[in-house]
């Protein structure tokens, strides 16, 4: 009971902040831009598309499919990145950064404990950063549909994918904030996320050009990084279904040849997120504040 | 009951530099103790052991008979640090009532009042940190550390920022913390301060206790002067009790007496006669 009250204060604590310095604000505007364009540039491919149907000679091909199943996919890459710079700026100053600016001991020394702390702060800027990708998702999905008519084969699973993606990277954050100071935390958490990009990108060379050395490294490189897997898992879930002539071209595509992770990786995430969150633990209660 | 303070042996070592190298420091329940000492000399960090900012390397602390750090002992420590900061977002009654509930404080709106006007800033319980003097802002924080009624509170540096007023306010309520039985440690620089209201004073210097006692204690004597014709003569040597016999001296001898004073040592003086004049 004690630990639920905790967590509601130091939650509701992080949360209030956000709000107050207009973090959530600034989110919120800049999305609906986001949107705004999304559902813009939707319209104007589909119009596009409708306009020269039939100018391409390619026998079986679903234009608007292939149309929709891009621009999802690219939706779903944009979501992951918007995610975890949300996730990387409600995270930057959690311990290190605000032990720096002092404002970390007057609560550490209260008797609700570093872990409690570290947890509440992890639960909150999870909380947020699920939320908001997939209100991000959902409307691109609607949009998708709205604009163009396309819905995607398992809409949920790349849901859900996001969702444990971004779930990864606030831990990885979390993790970071412990034992880098803010701005270097912020470098190292975009780097990952770059360094998880290029390892799904090398993947799909690999599989275009049929390199099992490419793929092996994307593979290693994506298991390693988890929330690269799981977006490549949500990613292939909304293609899977997708066959013929259409379906390869679509594979050919940057947002198309995502690899199918297998069951293992949702265990494997869990895992690695508690591994994340017991090395935070482990490193913030020794530090000396 | 058990002492509000003990450590026994301290050490605190950050790589190759010793912070503290084995102190002994007792504070017993209610008592007011001024720790001294110059920069680097270990202040903070030994406030820091107390309240489980800082893991020891070696030695034993508790906080009334509890380890030092556990759930049990930061229950019942106020702190204040050297170098702290409130969200600038939140108003005066928010940080109280944040921490209200992280000390498990049932005082509620009642209690924050209480301590708002204990520390002069009944009208500002609704202004943000943001918005708030330097001094407003250690005036909220000293109110920080006595939500809940703490048994110990450890107050690095609480008057830095303040101005006369504000030390004076400060100093009242360190003297009623006393009179409520809490035992205060006050790290401060300002020695005049520490001599007006501690009961005890121990001064640490490389990590090290070098001296130990009550204020007046500490304070050496200072000699005696006389004023005669011939100006003020100096006694470095004499006390109050030669006095007497010195002026009875003096006037066999053809002086003429204006005037006899009794120079009295500060903590100032005793402290600068141990720690030395030279700036680290």
């Amino acid at each position: 009971m004690k630990l639920v009250r905790d967590l509601q204060t130091i939650g509701g604590y992080a949360l209030r902040e956000a709000v107050r310095r207009k973090v959530l604000l600034v989110v919120v505007v800049l999305t609906i831009c986001f949107l705004a364009l999304y559902a813009f540039g939707s319209h104007q491919a589909f119009q596009e598309v409708t306009r020269a149907s039939g100018a391409v000679d390619a026998p079986g091909l679903q234009e608007e499919v292939l149309t929709g199943s891009t621009l999802l996919g690219l939706a779903m890459f944009v979501t992951l990145f918007l995610g975890t710079v949300l996730a990387v700026f409600v995270t930057l100053n959690a311990v290190r950064g605000d032990a720096e600016r002092g404002l970390l001991q007057p609560l550490v020394v209260r008797p609700v404990g570093r872990s409690t702390l570290l947890l509440a702060r992890f639960l909150a800027a999870g909380a947020v950063c699920i939320v908001y990708v997939q209100i991000v998702y959902w409307s691109a999905v609607l949009l998708t549909d709205a604009t163009g008519g396309y819905r995607p084969g398992n809409a949920v699973a790349g849901a859900v994918s996001l969702a444990a993606a971004v779930t990864i990277i606030v831990a990885l954050a979390l993790l970071g904030t412990t034992l880098l100071s803010s701005t270097a935390n912020g470098i190292a958490i975009f780097m990952v996320f770059g360094a998880g990009l290029a390892a799904g990108l090398i993947g799909q060379i690999g599989a275009a050009l049929d390199s099992q050395t490419l793929e092996q490294i994307s593979s290693i490189a994506t298991w390693a990084l988890p929330f690269e897997a799981l977006y490549q898992d949500g990613l292939h879930a909304l293609t899977a279904d997708i066959d013929g002539v259409t379906g390869v071209i679509v594979q050919l595509g940057p947002f198309g040849g995502a690899a199918d992770a297998g069951p293992l990786l949702y265990p494997f995430a869990l895992v690695y997120l508690v591994v994340a969150g017991l090395l935070a633990d482990r490193a913030f209660r020794r530090a000396d504040l | 009951m058990p002492d509000a303070l003990l450590t026994v042996g301290l050490r605190k070592t950050y790589r190759a530099a010793v912070a503290l190298d084995g102190v002994d420091l007792r504070v017993g329940a209610g008592e007011l103790v001024g720790l001294l000492g110059p920069n680097g000399a270990g202040k903070s960090t030994l406030t820091k052991i107390a309240c489980g900012l800082v893991r020891p390397t070696a030695g034993h602390v508790t906080v009334l008979g509890r380890p030092a750090g556990s759930t049990a002992a930061r229950a019942r420590t106020g702190y204040l640090a050297e170098l702290f900061r409130f969200p600038g977002w939140a108003t005066a009654d928010e940080v109280l009532e944040l921490h209200q509930r992280l000390a498990r404080s049932g005082g509620g709106a009642p209690e924050r009042r209480e301590l708002l006007a204990l520390v002069g800033l009944a009208e500002a319980a609704q202004r943000r940190v943001e918005a708030m003097s330097k001094g407003m802002a250690q005036r909220l924080g000293i109110a920080q550390a006595l939500i809940g009624e703490p048994g110990l509170v450890l107050l690095d540096e609480p008057t830095s920022a303040l101005d006369p007023a504000g030390r004076r306010t400060i100093r009242e309520l360190l003297e009623g913390l006393r009179g409520r039985g809490v035992a205060v440690l006050l790290n401060s620089h300002l020695l005049s301060e520490v001599e007006l209201v501690c009961d005890r004073v121990v001064i640490v210097d490389r990590g090290r206790t070098i001296a130990e006692g009550a204020p007046h204690e500490l304070a050496a004597a200072g000699g005696v002067e006389v004023e005669t014709v011939a100006g003020m003569r100096r006694f470095p040597d004499a006390g109050r009790e030669e006095v007497p016999a010195l002026v009875a001296r003096l006037v066999s001898e053809g002086e003429e007496i204006y005037g006899v004073r009794v120079v009295t040592g500060t903590l100032e003086d005793a402290y600068l006669g141990l720690v030395g004049r030279d700036a680290r």
